[in-house]
């Protein structure tokens, strides 16, 4: 395989080499992932991406994620892919969209980290004194506005979707090139996760402690993930469970200003 | 009236947070939260122990509870949870091969 037509991405400390067979594709994606592009020489997955032509299939039909066999199968109206886990390759079919690549490596993700106790999260993230915090909550929730209001000492993580890691410290918010809004992508980097806050906008800035079965039921509405697979769904359950009685969560009621950073120290 | 006899569904994640059992419907992720009296029946819900039983043994006896209004209670929760196929009910011993996992204390 010519090296010059692999990228690898390394999103939260795991490196997936691509094998991409058109270079102006692969140098689509060394753009679209600047800062998470790392070295080829140790992939932890690696897949053969295989470009079609463009197609009016739709994006936005329902993901399908399923074990056959002892491999992934993954499908939407855009893409096709195939990963064996224990061999750590796989295989994608899509056109030269990095949307669809972007939500392949979502899913590989989510999978990933269901094995590991982690898990991806609908939430912006950011590193303030070298503690990692969490805003999460559906769309309008106010993920965007509190990124968009980060003080110059912030370094953000995301504004769409966070990567938590778990370790033997505890949980890591690592940073993703999962943009939303913001349009902008995360820094490489991680922290240890200090508080999740759960965001509404409100008239004043406030922070309401919130009980674990509420804090359990949100996070569980909040993490991605696709498969139809029993025995990871208890896992990520399992692993919702564990980071809510290791980790404060709290509500942020906040005012669309720059003083709610005053609250997150 | 015909005894009845419960078993935990293997289709559901639980896990028991500060007294209260938290489950989770993994077919549609519906969520319940279960009360001290119902994590009690929870935890006991063998698929082999009647029901009537887990009443007098388990709810009466730890909350002390009149035996009439437990089982009315119980019954209800009962047919609650089996509706959403977080419990299965049946009016025999569940065989072996039915039944999840021991529920972990």
């Amino acid at each position: 395989m010519n090296r010059s037509c692999e990228i690898t991405i390394e999103i939260g400390g795991m490196p997936i080499l691509l094998h991409i067979e058109n270079d102006t594709f692969r140098q689509m994606l060394a753009r679209r992932y600047a800062g998470f592009v790392g070295s080829p020489s140790r992939p932890r997955f690696e897949f053969e991406v295989e470009l079609t032509a463009p197609s009016a299939d739709d994006p936005d039909d329902e993901v399908r994620v399923e074990m056959q066999a002892g491999v992934w199968r993954l499908g939407r109206g855009d893409f096709r892919a195939q990963w064996d886990p224990r061999a750590g390759r796989g295989r994608i079919r899509q056109s030269a969209n990095p949307y669809s690549i972007d939500s392949v490596l979502r899913i590989v993700h989510t999978l990933i980290l269901a094995r590991e106790g982690g898990f991806l999260l609908h939430s912006a993230g950011a590193i303030r004194n070298r503690r990692a915090f969490l805003f999460s909550g559906l769309s309008g929730a106010g993920k965007t506005t509190i990124s968009r209001l980060a003080p110059a000492d912030v370094t953000l993580l995301t504004d769409e979707v966070s990567y938590i890691r778990r370790d033997d410290d505890g949980y890591h918010a690592c940073g993703t090139p999962f943009a939303g809004e913001l349009a902008r992508l995360g820094e490489n980097c991680s922290a240890p996760i200090s508080c999740l806050f759960f965001l509404k906008q409100g008239p004043e800035n406030k922070l309401e402690s919130v009980d674990k079965p509420e804090a359990i039921r949100r996070l569980m509405r909040n993490i991605l993930f696709f498969a139809e697979d029993m025995s990871l769904v208890q896992n990520v359950f399992q692993s919702a469970c564990e980071f809510v009685e290791r980790v404060p969560v709290q509500r942020l009621t906040f005012v669309p200003d720059s003083t709610v950073w005053g609250m997150v120290q | 009236m015909s005894e009845k006899y419960i078993a935990r569904s293997s289709a559901i994640a639980s896990r028991l947070l500060g007294g209260e059992m938290m489950i989770m419907s993994a077919a549609d992720s519906t969520f319940f939260t279960l009360n001290p009296v119902a994590t009690v029946v929870w935890q006991v819900a063998d698929g082999r122990t009647p029901l009537s039983e887990i009443v007098v043994r388990a709810v009466c006896t730890e909350f002390q509870v009149d035996p009439d209004i437990a089982q009315r209670d119980v019954e209800r929760f009962v047919e609650d949870l089996s509706k959403h196929g977080i419990l299965l009910v049946s009016d025999r011993p569940f065989p072996n091969s039915t039944l999840g996992p021991p529920e972990a204390a």
